[in-house]
């Protein structure tokens, strides 16, 4: 198992590299001048001309590229045109946000969709199956941002029950060391703003899970359905082994692999939903900060980011190619 | 050596009381709120406020944005200031200064028993070394996206002096600073008003800061060691997330009444809002038009600026037909600006008659108008032998500028009344960043459009000139007149002598017509009813130590 996730680690450098290059060639492909869109509105030539020589966007595109890889090699991923900032450290400001808003969706969404769809394929044809079913349809449907909208109106307008804005109280003194604030606040022992910082983070998480929510019910059901009418299980329940055992053993065991495959989907898919949950929240994460990087033509954040990014796609696919192996002995690659 | 003394003036925040009492803009204090954590019934608390970004720096010299500026003017404070409310510069650090007859050597009489927040006494040694840090900035470090104020102001640096304005700075005693320029420079006192030209501790500056470091950004001093004079002090700027400022114990003048001052960032105009009205936030800046009535609505406090912007509708002289000024004046003609603005713009905007607001320094009454008039319009269109002609319109999408928070609408109002007078309009709409700046200010490839201009500091060259100082693709007229003119006026040695010149520029100006000055709009704030203290300022000085919260 070691071996297998060392080699696709190891996969892993063709891949980045492959991405690094159409990332450089992509970002420079976009039309409009960096050094413009950084002076703004009433930039002279002679700035603009500059500040061009100064982030050397004037030299080749070639050895602009082998001078960004010599840098990327040492661990320096440039600084940001806009803001002069190092892109490792916005990053690592900003994602943190992003990833804790998008496992505590995914939370939600497995915790909540894998017993439902289970639920629902035992009960098939049943009222609680056309329920889930037609839920799950809504589900699917509704789209984000109209959610966030009714979430806030309904839990913070009317009910007055949950914060709607921040990742935090702004009026709580809260250490940050990890950028994850629920995690900041156990590690610091600041059992106040892990609260505060788990309060706001309800409603973001349900707006953003609800789509893979439906999603993973629908597919944990129909998985479910198909085990159910299997041979093995009658036989199972044949030897009169206890129903508990059959389910947790033969059935669920069986039907997981989609799901994990859903799941492993869906995370990808989070992290750019992510972007619209942050506006509508005021959630500080990467997605607006991505979004101006794109209207500004700051080359060195979309490249670091997305470059970023992709890696830990990359890594969810491996802990789902691991995840494969744990469940079913079959697929299991030594 | 003639004296012009200005008046001692009363502290900054002595001066600021005075004219909150005197203010139409003093928020109440008398209203409820729902939050119990906004702090405590005796002034004191945490006051939260939310501008639209973060600071890109805390050392102000190198920066350039508002919101970079937000958090010096709390911890800063300059040689100048500004009078409350206004966008006039008066004396701060400096109580007062005397010109000399040639307009070269300005004398700075410096406020008494003034610290830095790390001890360190203000004096004339600290001014002077500003001033000369200023000036011998290393190249790496001058480029606009930097220093980017004393570049385009003092001109030059000691690595290229040639158009340099700043000569020396002689401390000739504790308390009296003396500033040599190279050539007379009205706009010297105005432009001393900017953040970026803050006093900043050279203790501090020598012991956390290098201009000659890779990111100046980055190093301590730019990032956890600002350290000026201002009413607040840097506690903390958790990056990302926040920066937390507390109040100077030792602060010359009124001390702030609030425990602590937290400045954060939420990108989106409408979670701005929103913020404000759950009260995740006391307060927040740039509140969109859309969203200020129901704030209104649910008692909550809406400060509009007074304006200090300029939008227009530009002519490209370089395309046919907007070379022949009867083309010009017919459009001028077309126009309505009460509808442009009751259409598309926030409250408190102001019809614009000239390219400046009239708190600027050469705003004149007499120059030409051109009245809503379509017939007057048809007929000089006709003259020119361009009725039904077709013109194209570029306007920006993606951007709510302060003078211009819907270019869409404000597009299509113009649009109907440049289509009643029988022109065809021919829609162009671009991405504001990077595609329409590029298009419109880089390029010639472009018709009538719309564009403006914030002010930085009350200089009339900072419009006219910035405008139609030299020959530029925006415009893609060549007037050595005018050009010739701006070019004097701003090498003249006074204020005085100055305003007779830019009246008549600007009359000049409104004859050649190479636009249409439309409004003169501005941003708008909101606060929590129980904010009471907050003064605005056309140019967005606006310092916390006066706020307090109301239980």
């Amino acid at each position: 198992m070691i071996g297998f996730i060392l080699r696709r680690l190891a996969l892993l450098v063709p891949v980045l590299a492959g991405l690094s290059i159409l990332l450089f060639l992509w970002v420079r492909a976009l039309p409009g001048d960096p050094a413009r869109a950084l002076l703004g509105q009433r930039a002279t030539p002679e700035s603009i001309a500059r500040v061009t020589e100064t982030y050397g966007f004037d030299r080749p595109v070639l050895e602009q590229y082998f001078r960004y890889v010599g840098s990327l090699l040492q661990g320096d991923f440039g600084r940001s045109i806009r803001d002069g900032r190092p892109v490792t450290s916005t990053f690592l400001e900003k994602f943190p946000g992003t990833i804790e808003l998008a496992l505590a969706a995914l939370l939600i969404a497995v915790v909540v969709g894998v017993p439902l769809g289970y639920l629902a394929a035992r009960h098939r044809g049943r009222a609680l199956d056309t329920f889930v079913v037609s839920g799950s349809l809504f589900g699917v449907v509704t789209p984000v941002f109209f959610l966030a909208i009714l979430l806030k109106l309904v839990f913070a307008d009317w009910l007055g029950l949950l914060p709607t804005g921040l990742r935090q109280d702004a009026r709580i003194d809260a250490t940050h060391v990890t950028n994850f604030y629920v995690l900041d606040g156990l590690l610091t022992q600041e059992w106040d703003a892990a609260l505060d910082a788990l309060t706001h983070l309800i409603l973001p998480a349900i707006a953003l899970g609800t789509i893979p929510l439906a999603i993973i019910v629908r597919i944990t059901r129909a998985a479910v359905a198909e085990v159910i009418d299997e041979d093995f299980v009658r036989t199972a329940k044949a030897k009169g082994l206890p129903g508990k055992l059959i389910s947790r053993r033969h059935v669920l065991r069986n039907a997981l692999l989609p799901v994990v495959t859903t799941i492993g989907l869906q995370t990808g898919l989070l992290l750019s939903g992510a972007v619209l949950t942050e506006t509508v929240f005021a959630w500080n994460g990467i997605g607006r900060y991505l979004f101006e990087s794109i209207t500004q033509r700051d080359y060195p954040v979309l490249q670091g980011y997305i470059l970023f990014i992709a890696l830990t796609y990359a890594l969810i696919n491996l802990a789902v190619d691991v995840a494969y192996g744990i469940i079913d002995p079959r697929v299991r690659v030594s | 050596m003639s004296v012009l003394r200005s008046a001692l003036r009363p502290r900054r925040g002595l001066a600021l009381t005075a004219a909150l009492a005197a203010s139409a803009l003093v928020l109440s204090s008398c209203a409820e709120s729902e939050r119990g954590e906004g702090g405590d019934a005796e002034g004191g608390g945490t006051f939260v406020f939310a501008g639209s970004a973060e600071p890109k720096t805390l050392d102000p010299f190198y920066g350039s944005d508002g919101e970079t500026f937000r958090v010096a003017r709390q911890i800063f404070e300059g040689l100048v200031g500004t009078e409350p409310g206004t966008a006039d510069p008066a004396p701060l650090l400096a109580e007062s200064w005397d010109v000399s007859d040639d307009g070269l050597t300005y004398t700075f009489d410096l406020v008494e028993d003034v610290t830095f927040h790390d001890g360190t006494p203000f004096d004339a040694e600290a001014v002077c070394f500003n001033f000369d840090r200023w000036y011998n900035i290393p190249e790496s470090a001058q480029s606009a996206d930097l220093a980017y104020y004393y570049g385009k102001l003092f001109r030059g640096f000691a690595t290229a002096p040639k158009d340099a304005v700043y000569e020396s700075c002689t401390a000739a005693d504790e308390q009296t600073a003396e500033i040599k320029l190279t050539t007379p420079y009205a706009g010297f006192i105005a432009a001393l008003s900017l953040p970026a030209f803050s006093m900043q501790s050279p203790t501090a500056l020598q012991e956390h800061h290098d201009d000659a470091a890779e990111n100046v950004n980055t190093t301590p001093y730019a990032t956890a060691h600002p350290t000026g004079t201002g009413p607040f002090v840097l506690d903390e700027w958790d990056q990302g997330n926040s920066v937390t400022l507390k109040p100077y114990e030792d602060y010359w003048g009124e001390k702030a009444k609030i425990d602590e001052l937290r400045i954060l960032a939420i990108a989106d105009p409408q979670a701005r809002a929103t913020a404000v009205r759950n009260g995740d936030v006391d307060g927040a800046d740039l509140i969109a038009p859309a969203d200020l009535q129901p704030l209104k609505d649910a008692d909550f406090q809406v400060v509009d600026r007074d304006p200090f912007t300029v939008l227009y509708l530009a002519f490209n002289q370089k395309t046919k037909p907007f070379d022949d000024i009867r083309v010009r004046q017919a459009i001028a003609h077309a126009i309505d600006k009460d509808a442009v603005v009751a259409a598309s713009l926030p409250e408190g905007t102001a019809v614009a008659t000239q390219f400046m607001p009239d708190t600027v320094l050469g705003w004149s009454e007499d120059v030409p108008t051109y009245e809503y008039d379509p017939d007057k319009a048809r007929q000089l269109l006709e003259e020119a032998g361009v009725a039904g002609a077709t013109i194209t319109f570029n306007y920006p999408t993606d951007v709510s500028r302060p003078y211009m928070p819907q270019p869409a609408d404000t597009f299509n109002v113009l649009r109907s009344q440049l289509e009643a007078v029988g022109l065809k309009v021919k829609p162009e709409a671009d991405m504001w960043s990077p595609d329409y700046l590029d298009r419109i200010t880089g390029s010639a490839d472009h018709g009538i459009h719309l564009l403006g201009w914030t002010g930085d500091y009350n200089d009339p060259d900072n419009f006219l000139g910035t405008f139609f100082g030299t020959q530029q693709d925006e415009w893609g007229f060549t007037n050595r007149e005018l050009f010739q003119k701006l070019a004097q006026a701003r090498g003249m040695a006074t204020t005085e002598e100055q305003e007779p010149l830019y009246a008549e520029i600007n009359a000049d100006v409104m004859e050649f017509l190479p636009g249409v000055p439309l409004a003169h709009g501005a941003p708008s704030l909101a606060f929590a009813p129980n904010v009471s203290g907050f003064q605005q300022s056309p140019v967005n000085d606006e310092v916390f130590n006066t706020v307090s919260l109301g239980d």
